[in-house]
């Protein structure tokens, strides 16, 4: 059998679309594979959005090299990919000696992994800094160089590059096997076909352990560990201008009060183990546990102006690193594993070495000439009156609001459906324009995102999903719905 | 940038604009705008393909378009100019409204008045923090009735309605007439929120179950929507453990409540009430912001259109006052919430009035055999006895002008006396 492509990838969240981009830099053919329906369906789309600076990673490990690397790579990839991206600062809170004895110690392991700017800040600085903080608090670790991103935003933009450099996305693909050829490539069995390629990358997440156990001879076990959150509306005032951490424990960094690039509020998450990686369920306790833990960081605590509740699955390995790199016994075959927190922060700098290593396997050359990234318009919602008048100008569907709570027009949405990993869905749509986003959670934009998707891409409008899959929105037309009604009672 | 000025702008071409509209021209307002989000006017009514609106009004059983119609028709006959498929995107306290269209593209609009009826909205699934899952077939019941009626598609086939507001008792029968089974409707609360008369003749007329103290405790399904879990309620409104039931569904209804769409009127610097999250008006429904102006669902959630239809006509004459100075300066009379009364529009009175004002409210609970009572300084310048008074239905009482003028004090009281 031929190989499908050199490099077949399987993952599409922020590592697998950050590896992807790098490897569209050599001359080579690269094949993406996801299960979901779209780019980061996974943890990328339900997490805190922090590019943490790297106090937290224990010096010399994976997480504290790429954490530091990747946080300092994210600005300008930020303004270079038009993702949005805030250096907020964040302040680790203290409430007694014991966790004082915690940030001084971030600290020094922070200063040991590179982090600069730290500072040891004292009550009554911190109160003045953030007025609404628990007065309880004693100090603080002030992180001046912790960031805000856009994570799944980040992903579109790393894959749609990827993308114009040649490299090729398929969804709906779930791995069922994977093997080593005597030739030295592998196949790759999906649930619809079967490939085959050079190098296999393995970025699958929830699932990378899976992956990994079928070539290789070291066993993993991945902990499945799961996040709950809280977003609030962004009309409600925010409380802080900075990411707000407790004193992070064995199970994480803890519960954070944050805002959002998108001037949303964000409580969460919780961390609790469960068996299935597809569980994205919130639960009434897990709730319940983030009120409970953001109000002693919040003290005037409010959630009714929530939006919406959603959670992330953490790929998490026992022994509390990331795997990256070659994997011993199995050449040409990459993987970047357990990419929990700070997976985010770190994903650039992954993306760099991993391309890097994979390109030196197959002695890739580089190519002399890449299609620049174009310059993405500024959301309608952020234009100027002037910007808005020549928008509406040259396209007038910019001057049709569709999604009425976040100010997104007709033109952003047949954007987001054009381009070049485009939104199939309407929660495609969603994350990449925001249509749906806010406080009505699509209640008056849905049937006209799901007509503008299928007038765009003619899916009939009854086959347009939520999310892919089985996730339809509609049953059927009225009267064929009746009609098979009449015949069920016949 | 297109720039224009005109005496008043309504912002909302539903009922509420409409009517306000009509009046103010009728008060002779030739320079006058009415601004529309959607393509047509008529609102909400539009999708409203029911039975039962203008009984108070016109003394007829109209569908909402109907009724709609009628508006329309006479907007139209008195040559009022509706500009459809244009958004406000922002309201300035001095009056200065910019809005967007893809036919005209940015426009700033100079108001002497404005009148704002922009409706309400749903609220949503993350208001509630209804754990489980996030599959598709979880609609407002807003949303699947503008699938139904004006898209023509059902969202599903086995339905669930969390909320017993009016839109999902009339959902709940609109689905069971398509073809749907209709499983159950679930309300929190120990009473409906909707209409009685839509218990009787959207549920109970159709065998669906009405499941009052309950709510829905998890939703389960990784793509579509498979079922939820529905418990019992404390009166703290806790899920009472061994309480639950299961529900094969594929179809979630929301109709929890419906939230004044205030966003504009918070830019333009007007002050909300807590108790309705619509604007503190006076009895001529002008905001805290001069010659600005607020009726219907934008300002207090109704349940009859007759009475947004109403108050609406109030406003848009009142507004033609502004514009022509022909109000003054009075000392204002606070109208207050006492035992049992929720959220009473107008906030305000002017001393010196000279019209009859209907007081409007929510009962805060269901009260039998009682009367509503209004009070000045101990004194009672009202009673009017009610067999029944519930949440579901706004109450009404009327004050007349003789008793406002040189009351004892500068505050009035609006109460429920439950003790008859």
């Amino acid at each position: 059998m031929n190989m499908t492509a050199d490099i077949i990838l399987i993952g599409s969240g922020i590592t697998g679309c950050a590896v992807a981009r790098e490897l569209s830099r050599f001359n080579a053919s690269v094949l993406v594979l996801d299960r979901g329906s779209d780019l980061a369906e996974g943890a990328t789309k339900a997490n805190s959005g922090i590019v943490h600076a790297g106090y937290d990673a224990v010096p010399g490990t994976k997480k504290a090299l790429y954490n530091v690397r990747g946080a300092n790579m994210y600005e300008s990839l930020a303004s270079e990919l038009g993702v949005p991206y805030r250096r907020c600062g964040a302040l680790v809170l203290a409430f007694d000696e014991e966790d004082k004895k915690t940030i001084s110690g971030l600290k020094s392991r922070g200063e040991t992994n590179g982090v600069t700017g730290l500072e040891i800040l004292d009550r009554e600085t911190l109160l003045k800094l953030e007025p609404n903080l628990n007065p309880e608090v004693v100090a603080a670790l002030s992180v001046p160089t912790s960031a805000i991103v856009s994570p799944y935003e980040m992903a579109f933009a790393l894959a749609d590059d990827a993308a114009l450099n040649g490299v090729q996305f398929r969804f709906d693909e779930e791995v069922v096997s994977v093997s080593k050829d005597p030739d030295g490539g592998f196949t790759v069995h999906t649930a619809r076909e079967t490939l085959r390629c050079k190098v296999l990358v393995n970025c699958a997440g929830a699932s990378g352990a899976e992956i990994h156990n079928q070539l290789s001879e070291e066993k993993l076990t991945m902990i499945h560990r799961r996040g709950q959150y809280y977003l609030l509306d962004r009309a409600a005032k925010q409380p802080f201008d900075r990411t707000v951490f407790q004193c992070p424990s064995v199970m994480g960094k803890g519960v954070l009060v944050s805002p959002t690039v998108h001037g949303n509020l964000l409580l969460g998450p919780t961390a609790e183990d469960i068996d299935d990686p597809l569980d994205t369920a919130t639960t009434s306790s897990g709730l319940s546990d983030i009120l409970k833990k953001a109000a002693r960081t919040w003290s005037g605590l409010s959630v009714r102006t929530n939006i919406t509740n959603f959670s992330g699955v953490r790929a998490h390995l026992p022994a509390d690193d990331f795997v990256v790199g070659p994997c011993e016994g199995c050449p040409g075959y990459f993987e970047a594993i357990g990419i929990e927190s700070p997976g985010l922060s770190s994903a650039p700098a992954i993306g760099l070495d991993l391309a890097g290593m994979i390109a030196g396997y197959l002695s890739l050359s580089r190519k002399e000439q890449t299609v620049p990234y174009p310059v993405p318009p500024v959301p309608f919602h952020d234009m100027t009156p002037e910007q808005r008048e020549q928008a509406i100008q040259q396209d007038p569907s910019y001057g049709n609001i569709i999604c009425r709570c976040e100010v997104v027009t007709e033109a952003e949405i047949r954007r987001a459906i054009r381009r070049p990993v485009g939104a199939r869905s309407v929660d495609g749509v969603k994350r990449r324009t925001r249509a749906g986003m806010g406080r009505c959670q699509g209640g008056f934009c849905l049937p006209r995102v799901a007509a503008i998707i299928s007038e765009e891409t003619g899916i009939p409008l009854k086959e347009v999903t939520k999310n892919g899959g089985n996730s339809l929105l509609l049953s059927d037309t009225i009267e064929s719905f009746l009609k098979k009604g009449d015949r069920d009672h016949e | 940038m297109n720039e224009r000025h005109v005496d008043i702008l309504i912002i909302g071409a539903g009922p509420a604009g409409l009517a306000a509209a009509i009046s103010a021209r009728e008060c002779g307002i030739e320079s006058l705008l009415v601004v529309e989000r959607e393509k047509d006017a008529g609102g909400i009514l539009r999708q409203c393909i029911h039975n039962g609106f203008g009984l108070h009004r016109f003394k007829e059983e109209l569908t909402g378009p109907e009724y709609a119609q009628r508006d329309i028709d006479k907007a139209s006959e008195l040559g009022i100019e509706i500009e459809c498929s244009t958004t406000v995107l922002s309201v300035s306290p001095d009056r200065v409204v910019t809005c967007v269209s893809a036919s005209k593209g940015l426009q700033i609009i100079h108001a002497k008045a404005i009148v704002l009826a922009m409706g309400c909205r749903e609220r949503p699934r993350g208001a509630l923090c209804t754990p489980g899952t996030r599959c598709s077939g979880i609609y407002s019941a807003g949303t699947a009735q503008r699938f139904v009626n004006l898209e023509g598609f059902m969202p599903g086939k086995r339905v669930v309605i969390l909320g017993s507001g009016d839109i999902g008792l009339i959902m709940a029968r609109r689905m069971t007439l398509q073809g749907a089974k209709v499983l159950a409707c679930v309300e929190i609360m120990p009473y409906s929120s909707g209409l009685n008369r839509n218990i009787v003749q959207c549920l109970h007329d159709y065998d669906i179950p009405l499941y009052l103290s309950h709510t829905v405790t998890d939703i389960k399904g990784r793509e579509r929507l498979e079922g939820v879990t529905v418990a019992e309620v404390d009166d703290k409104r806790n899920p009472i453990p061994g309480t639950e039931i299961e529900f094969d569904c594929d179809t979630l209804l929301l109709s929890c409540g419906l939230i004044p769409e205030n966003e504009l009127s918070l830019g333009a610097g007007v002050e909300i009430s807590p108790a309705t999250s619509g604007a503190v008006v006076n009895e001529t429904f002008e905001t805290s912001v001069p010659g600005v102006f607020a009726c219907g669902n934008v300002l207090h959630v109704h349940d009859l259109v007759d009475h947004v239809s109403n108050e609406s006509f109030k406003a848009g004459a009142a507004a033609a006052a502004y514009v022509r100075n022909e109000q003054h300066a009075s000392p204002m009379i606070a109208v207050k919430d006492g035992d049992g009364v929720r959220g009473t529009v107008p906030q305000q009175i002017r001393s010196d009035t000279d019209q009859p004002v209907d007081l409007m409210f929510r009962p805060s609970a269901v009260f039998r055999n009682s009367a509503v009572v209004v009070e000045c300084g101990g004194k009672e310048l009202v009673r009017k006895k009610s067999m029944i008074l519930t949440p579901g239905e706004m109450a009404l009482v009327t004050l007349t002008p003789e008793m406002l003028n040189n009351l004892p004090a500068d505050s009035i009281t609006v109460r429920i006396d439950s003790s008859l």
